[in-house]
């Protein structure tokens, strides 16, 4: 719009204001604005047709049932997945710390109780251990290596336990891996949202659905995630198994 | 039972891989090797004489159920014992591992105990 135009319109504004016509002044007022540099018709209509597309499109994603289950169970049961994978790993580091300070308790006892030993030997090598001492010596000796043979089965039981406590990671690896799926499904449709409102009409999902249907085994079964038909324990499997003629 | 026998480990877990090692390996059992999935344990199993097969189901690559199957249908390894050890816990999937004839079948979580009840149940059938 031209300085002419704007003159023009602000002379019109004047005379209608003159005159006290109130309707008329309103709709030069907006003619005004809609017209100015910044707001022409075409950028309005184009605001307003996106505006219209972008509520259809997310209209029918609220009616769309692969988005429905997304939204209503499949989110929930990631949250339930991704807890599994927090008390799985702090029960792990528990155990392993447990263990840890076991294995301390007795490589302490190890080592005052050597060192005690390691001296009074060393006296009785100088010959300078009474007879009576040596007595004592002896049954003292006697005494830690068989508490020895003892601790040295206790440590290797607690380093199995600390062991067997990382067999999490297998299990929380998987999970995680589950739930990374689950956000790229939710990410290739938010594209498709942004597709949509960009103009670009395409058949939405088909991608996403084909994915589910690839979906592979169900992995670790998570409690207060819903599978069917899955045993809840080894003994479980050992009944299905013999009742199979096993 | 032989403690000498050629033992391998499948899994896409290190971590489990190592777990399973050590216990095997606590058991007495030393003659052990790894494989990552099916794809590169099936060549190890055609060329290495190996005496029990210890997998895991979900790999990427091929799965455990496929190796299992591979295993069955190939007659220099038809009769080789094999040991699922597997977090993938459906009736329907023990059930289908039962008939691709699987030898034994532990799922994750397992306890040390029962690893070992599994594999003597194994070698007591297989040696008897």
């Amino acid at each position: 719009m031209d300085k002419t135009q704007r003159l023009e319109l602000a002379r019109r504004l004047v005379e209608e204001l003159e005159a006290d016509d109130e309707s008329r002044v309103i709709e030069t007022l907006h003619e005004l604005v809609r017209r100015s540099a910044y707001l022409d018709d075409s950028l309005f209509q184009e605001v307003g047709r996106l505006t219209r597309e972008l509520h259809e499109a997310i209209k029918d994603f609220a009616l769309d049932e692969d988005f429905a289950e997304l939204v209503q169970v499949d989110m929930p049961d990631a949250t339930e997945r991704l807890n599994y994978v927090i008390e799985t790993t702090e029960g792990a580091t528990h155990q392993t710390i447990n263990a840890i300070e076991n294995m301390m308790d007795v490589s302490r006892r190890l080592k005052t109780q050597s060192v005690d030993l390691e001296d009074k030997w060393s006296r009785f090598l100088a010959k300078d251990l009474p007879f009576e001492e040596f007595k004592n010596l002896c049954a003292e000796l006697s005494g830690f290596l068989q508490q020895t043979a003892t601790d040295a089965n206790q440590l290797h039981d607690t380093m199995n336990e600390t062991l067997m406590a990382q067999g999490f990671q297998d299990i929380t690896g998987q999970i995680i891996k589950k739930v990374i799926s689950l956000l790229k499904d939710v990410e290739s449709r938010l594209i498709d949202v942004v597709v949509l409102a960009g103009d670009v009409h395409t058949s939405k999902n088909d991608e996403a659905k084909h994915e589910k249907k690839m979906a592979e085994e169900d992995g670790p079964a998570v409690p207060g995630v819903t599978q069917s038909d899955v045993v809840k324990s080894q003994d479980d499997v050992d009944d299905l198994l013999s009742s199979l003629g096993f | 039972m032989d403690k000498n026998i050629k033992i391998l480990v499948v899994d896409d877990f290190s971590t489990m891989r190592r777990i399973v090692k050590n216990l095997l390996s606590d058991l007495g059992f030393k003659n052990i090797d790894e494989a990552d999935d099916g794809n590169t344990a099936l060549p190890k199993l055609k060329s290495g004489n190996f005496d029990f097969l210890v997998t895991d189901w979900n790999m990427p690559g091929m799965t455990g159920i496929d190796l299992l199957k591979a295993v069955r249908a190939d007659p220099s390894l038809a009769s080789l014992p094999v040991l699922m050890v597997t977090a993938e816990s459906k009736r329907e999937q023990i059930i289908e591992a039962a008939q691709a004839g699987v030898n034994g079948y532990v799922v994750k979580p397992f306890t040390a105990g029962t690893l070992e009840e599994k594999i003597n149940k194994i070698f007591e059938r297989v040696n008897g």
